[in-house]
Parts: C-alpha cells; sequence; structure tokens
C-alpha cells in the first residue's frame, strides 16, 4: 500500500477531536481507583473505632496529607507522561518531596524521643498489616490508571508504568489510612512510605508490558 | 521557532477541530518528513531502507489515532518526534535488533529533511482489514473509504451513529496492531 492511500484513507471525514479527553480520562481513572480503594477499606478492614478522638483524628489528618501530596504529584506527573514526549520535561525529583518531608518529620519526631521507644514508634502492632494491605488495596486503582494512560501514548513507559504504582499505592494509602491505628510518624514513614515505594517499582517493572501501543 | 513548525501546528490545530482538508496536508507533510528521517536512521544503524516505508505508516498510523494527545499548548516538533522514535524503537525491539545502537537525537531532525518517494510498503491494508470484525469493517470502509457521512454508514452497517464512530476510532487500533504484528519478521 503506498504512503498517500492511507493518508488519503485517514483524512476522509476525520472527525472533531477532543483535546481535553487526556486530562478528562486520568481525573476519572483517579476518582473510580479512589472509590473502589475505600470501598475495600470500608468493607474490608472497617474504620477505626476510635476516629473521633484528637489524637486519631490529627494522625488521621497527617497520614492522609501526606498520601494527598503524593497522589497530586503523581497525578499532574501522569498528565505529562501520558502524552508522547512528555518525559522530556518532566524532571524526577519533585515527586520525591513528600518522602522527603515525612522522612523529616520522622527524624525530629525520633530525636525528640528516648531510644527506648523508638522500636515500637518504627514497627508499630500492625507493620505487617500495612506492608500487606496497602500493595493489596492498590491492584484495582493500578489497573485502573494503566487502562487510563493506555488511552493516550506514552513514550517512557518505565517512568509512566512507575508514577502509575505510585499514585495507586497514594491512592490506597489514603484508603488504608481510615483503618490504621498505629499512631506515629516514624510508622507512617518507613511503612507508608515503603509500601508506596514498592508499588511505585512495580509499576516500573510493569510497565513495558502493559503500556505498549 | 521554524517555519515547519508554524505551519504545521496550524494545520494540526484545524485537523483537530475535524477539517479533512488540513488533516490530509498535514499527515502529507509528515510523511515526508518521517520518510527522510526513517532512511537516515535505518542506513545509520546498516539496516535496509525499504523498511523505511513500513514505518512511516506505521507513525502516520500512531500520529493519527493518538491525535487526541496533542498538547495545543505545546509546539507540535517534540510531540511527533517522540512518536517517530517510539515506533522506531519498538520496530526495532519487535525485530530483535538492537536499539541501543539509536543515538539519541534532537526533536529538529525529524523535520530535518524531506522525502517524497514514496514507495509501497510490505503489507497491503485492504487484505489486513478482511481480518477485522465484521462492524469495525463496515465502519471503515463506508466512511473512510467511500465517504460515506456517518449517518449513511451507520444505515449500511445497521448500527447506530455512535457506533459507527467507536467502530471506526477501534478498527483503526486494531489495523495498527494488525500492522505491526505484519512487520515482526
Amino acid at each position: 500500500m503506498k504512503t498517500d492511500d492511507l493518508v488519503a484513507l485517514l483524512s476522509t471525514n476525520p472527525g472533531l477531536v477532543d483535546r481535553s479527553s487526556v486530562v478528562r480520562t486520568l481525573c476519572v481513572a483517579l476518582t473510580a481507583g479512589m472509590v473502589v480503594a475505600l470501598g475495600i477499606a470500608f468493607v474490608g478492614l472497617g474504620v477505626r473505632s476510635d476516629l473521633m478522638t484528637t489524637r486519631a483524628l490529627g494522625f488521621l489528618i497527617v497520614k492522609l496529607a501526606f498520601a494527598v501530596g503524593i497522589v497530586s504529584l503523581a497525578l499532574v506527573y501522569l498528565t505529562r507522561l501520558a502524552r508522547p514526549g512528555g518525559e522530556r520535561k518532566t524532571p524526577s525529583f519533585l515527586v520525591a518531596m513528600p518522602f522527603l518531608v515525612i522522612v523529616f518529620l520522622a527524624a525530629i519526631s525520633l530525636w525528640f524521643t528516648p531510644s527506648s521507644h523508638w522500636d515500637e514508634m518504627i514497627v508499630g502492632d500492625q507493620w505487617l498489616e500495612c506492608l500487606l494491605s496497602i500493595p493489596i488495596i492498590a491492584i484495582v486503582p493500578f489497573a485502573i490508571s494503566i487502562w487510563a494512560v493506555r488511552r493516550a501514548a506514552p513514550t517512557d513507559l518505565v517512568r509512566t508504568g512507575a508514577v502509575a504504582g505510585l499514585i495507586s499505592g497514594g491512592v490506597s494509602a489514603m484508603a488504608y489510612a481510615l483503618h490504621c491505628t498505629d499512631d506515629s510518624l516514624p510508622f507512617v514513614a518507613v511503612w507508608y512510605g515503603g509500601t508506596i515505594l514498592l508499588c511505585t517499582l512495580a509499576g516500573a517493572a510493569l510497565g513495558p508490558r502493559l503500556l505498549r501501543w | 521557532m521554524t517555519t515547519h513548525e508554524t505551519e504545521l501546528k496550524e494545520l494540526m490545530l484545524a485537523s483537530l477541530d475535524g477539517d479533512g482538508a488540513s488533516h490530509r496536508a498535514l499527515l502529507e507533510r509528515l510523511s515526508r518528513r518521517l520518510r527522510a528521517y526513517y532512511k537516515g536512521k535505518l542506513a545509520g544503524i546498516g539496516r535496509d531502507a525499504t523498511e523505511a516505508e513500513d514505518l512511516v505508516q506505521e507513525a502516520v498510523l500512531a500520529i493519527h489515532v493518538k491525535r487526541h494527545t496533542y498538547d495545543p499548548a505545546q509546539p507540535l516538533t517534540p510531540w511527533v518526534h517522540a512518536i517517530a522514535r517510539y515506533k522506531l524503537i519498538d520496530f526495532l525491539r519487535r525485530n530483535r535488533a538492537s536499539f541501543a545502537d539509536v543515538p539519541i537525537d534532537e526533536a529538529d531532525e525529524v523535520m530535518a529533511h524531506d522525502d517524497n518517494v514514496s514507495a509501497e510498503s510490505t503489507y497491503d491494508v485492504r487484505r489486513l482489514m478482511e481480518r477485522l470484525p465484521k462492524k469495525m469493517r463496515c465502519s471503515i470502509e463506508a466512511v473512510k473509504l467511500d465517504g460515506l457521512s456517518i449517518a449513511e454508514a451507520a444505515e449500511r452497517c445497521g448500527i447506530s451513529e455512535p457506533g459507527v464512530k467507536v467502530n471506526i476510532h477501534r478498527g483503526l487500533k486494531a489495523l495498527a496492531a494488525l500492522i505491526a504484528q505484519e512487520t515482526r519478521t
């Protein structure tokens, strides 16, 4: 077939193109992922019973702020990476900011605590549950964001996959925070930060396979 | 900013608004630039330049199917270049060649030269189209080959008007996948 014939075929009745569809699809996917994650957390795990105490509420806000920070930054990155060449003008370090902030806060909180308490602050009661829950809750939001990115055209599949993993890890952490009763900054830094990082690595590893077009 | 960038971006914006003539002019001009780009790249890594035409058509099809991912706030050249380069690396990977040999290039390179010596690609789109599901094939043939309106195509294929649009979109994507399969050696 001649290229001219292909061009003729493609340009007969090409139709209108919706210019905002990339951003809109990603936002829809994010919302759907949040609904699913919250549903799993509510039904599967249940909301923590002491939610209305000041201390619990305070820590819930810290955890949510950490997760929301990650999710919003990751969404900005994903809208760029989903377009061809988007990786060129996207420096990666900004997306690490929420992690740096939480590690810094955790270090300060350890600084003011006698080292005999460090173990329970870092390990907490439910570290294993946290380690398992966040990646498991992240699976469906991850699948939905991959679906959304596939409708666009990423050209750096490792980085795009990583950010899709990051955003689903963040969404999952938001939902898990409603259940989690371990209230210490070092716990959030190690187990929330660590599991979200794990989701990011998994996304980077799966990206080239799932996102090819 | 080069004149190519300015002119082609204008064509792109008009084509996004549904102007068929602009879309055609855009794809024609881009295909000539892409041909020169791919011939140069393939020669640079010691591969046959006849494969260039397959790549040109893959890239043209990708530009068409993915044109909703172009952000009008950005210049067009880097967007085209990213697609062209992605399709080159994907092509080499499919053919088990080393893509480590492809040197990093500047976005402007994709617009640098013009080559209008068009050749036949190694596959036949009409024949590939026979492998598409019936509704997709009927919709593409009616609207894209016979130039019918969406309403006429809906009547001929026995599906709704939105159905025709969806089937064309999915059909072209499926066609792109078939072409990719076909050019695997």
